[in-house]
């Protein structure tokens, strides 16, 4: 882990309105209000976050790695790239990025598509896809309503020839990503736990999430 | 915070299990399969032909496969887009999955023996023809504000709407609508990550043929693709074919080409024992 980086004067760890620590290939949720900052860390690096937002008090707009694609004319995430809902509007932006590599085409890996890219003797290991449905299920949501993610700090280059491969992460311990929220959203996280291919270096590592209020 | 890591061995030893499966996804498939289908399309046998749809130009249409019908999407009259999504009909939760089908088949670019995958790690369709090999599953439909945008002033159809009307009419809603694949979109992603359309990859008259691998629901929508360049909002007319298809032979192309198409298959199989 890496030291605090300080990226607005006046946000400090201490006056975060949220401090949480998330465990390798643990899920988690929480409510972003419009206006605060949301800064997800990659403390010990090569940790691929695979992340979802939901309109908090309409869980049917939700976010579009399509439409956010399209409005990026760009296949990778970085600053100031909007995230955009599956009703055409911006949930976050992003304001900060310190790592500059983010996907949002390969999805979420899961018990049944690693059966298929990496053998049946796969299945029965922890996966993303397990991590949303439990974390949703609290919301009242179910495997419906898990759409194609972005994956913060996921290296997934995409060849001119249309070759996708996963390959090492870039990102260092204490690299970081802020995204302020443009409107109420619910973040799910799920902090990934695959082990077959090296999106996180094939060691699920813990991460921290912070959360300020819109004057830090 | 603690936190125990693996062990160097344990990682050299997922290391290189990954590095096969790369290879092989990288190296063995392209090899296995055909160029594109023969142009002009050859004819359906009439007495093999169940249904045939004609979509106008901005306009939707779903449908009902049975597993080993298949559907020729035929741009009849000129260079169009037709997004398209599926559920599986005894199970709606369970639905076309783009991400998956990108990523475990190594490739964004689909055509001819590839295969498309749902959620749940089955195949859904087979791509026993295609003449063009220019689709698109990385950018979505059109919307009211992408056309508001486009085609300023005009009063347009679009595929977000569209595909609203397709699920809501199936007794699905907003929330059941999954990514879209585009069929005859020629889009692929410069190096430096931007996309591109290469307009020279769809030639009116292209053609593809998908075979379901499951009875689903499949819905259409036939509005220009948001990179399409044309200036005018001019959407031709889109033919669907329905047809019993031929039954899959022991060594059929889209069941065998690939190593995950073989193990998609499996699971098929576990679905329909």
């Amino acid at each position: 882990m890496s030291d605090f980086i300080q990226t607005s004067p006046a946000r400090s760890l201490q006056n975060a309105a949220q401090d949480h620590f998330i465990a390798a290939e643990a899920p988690w949720s929480g409510i972003v209000r419009k206006g605060q900052t949301i800064r997800i860390e990659d403390s010990f690096g090569q940790q691929a976050i695979d992340t979802l937002f939901y309109r908090a008090d309409d869980f049917s707009e939700r976010y579009s790695n399509q439409d956010t694609m399209r409005m990026q004319g760009a296949a990778y995430i970085g600053i100031g790239t909007k995230i955009m809902s599956n009703e055409g509007n911006v949930m976050l932006t992003m304001t900060a990025d310190s790592c500059g590599r983010h996907d949002t085409s390969a999805g979420a890996c899961s018990c049944e598509s690693n059966t298929v890219r990496f053998g049946h003797g796969t299945k029965y290991l922890h996966a993303c896809r397990d991590n949303f449905v439990l974390e949703v299920s609290k919301h009242g949501m179910g495997k419906r309503d898990i759409v194609p993610n972005i994956n913060f700090f996921m290296n997934v280059p995409i060849k001119p020839n249309g070759e996708m491969t996963i390959v090492d992460g870039i990102s260092a311990p204490g690299d970081y990503v802020e995204l302020v929220a443009e409107m109420d959203v619910l973040c799910v996280i799920s902090n990934c736990p695959q082990i077959n291919n090296p999106c996180n270096g094939f060691d699920p590592t813990p991460i921290r999430v912070l959360i300020w209020g819109g004057e830090a | 915070m603690m936190h125990l890591r693996r062990s160097p061995e344990e990682i050299a030893t997922n290391r290189a299990r990954y590095e096969e499966h790369q290879k092989k996804g990288l190296e063995f498939a392209p090899k296995a399969l055909p160029g594109p289908s023969v142009l002009p399309a050859p004819a359906i046998d009439a007495a093999s032909v169940i249904h045939q749809e004609t979509i106008p130009g901005g306009w939707y249409w779903s449908t009902k496969l049975q597993r080993g019908e298949a559907i020729r999407v035929d741009q009849a009259e000129g260079s169009s887009t037709v997004a398209l999504v599926a559920w599986n009909a005894a199970d709606t939760s369970e639905r076309i999955n783009l991400v998956d089908t990108a990523k475990v088949q190594w490739t964004t670019a689909l055509g001819k023996g590839r295969v498309i995958f749902s959620d749940m790690g089955r195949v859904m369709f087979s791509m026993i023809e295609d003449s063009s090999g220019a689709h698109d599953c990385l950018m979505g439909g059109s919307t009211a504000a992408s056309n508001a945008a486009k085609y300023p002033g005009e009063k347009t159809r679009n595929t977000r709407d569209n595909l609203i009307l397709v699920a809501v009419k199936l007794g699905l809603d907003r929330r059941d609508i999954p990514g879209i694949l585009n069929l005859f979109a020629p889009v692929r992603l410069a190096e430096a990550g931007g996309f591109g359309w290469q307009g020279k990859r769809s030639n009116s008259g292209d053609y593809a043929e998908l075979r379901a691998e499951m009875d689903m629901l499949v819905g259409f929508s036939n509005c220009p693709h948001p990179l399409d360049p044309d200036p005018a909002y001019q959407p031709k007319p889109i033919v669907i074919t329905r047809y019993k298809a031929a039954a899959p032979t022991k060594d059929d192309l889209c069941r065998t080409a690939t190593a995950e198409a073989v193990r998609g298959f499996e699971n098929n199989a576990l679905m329909q024992a």
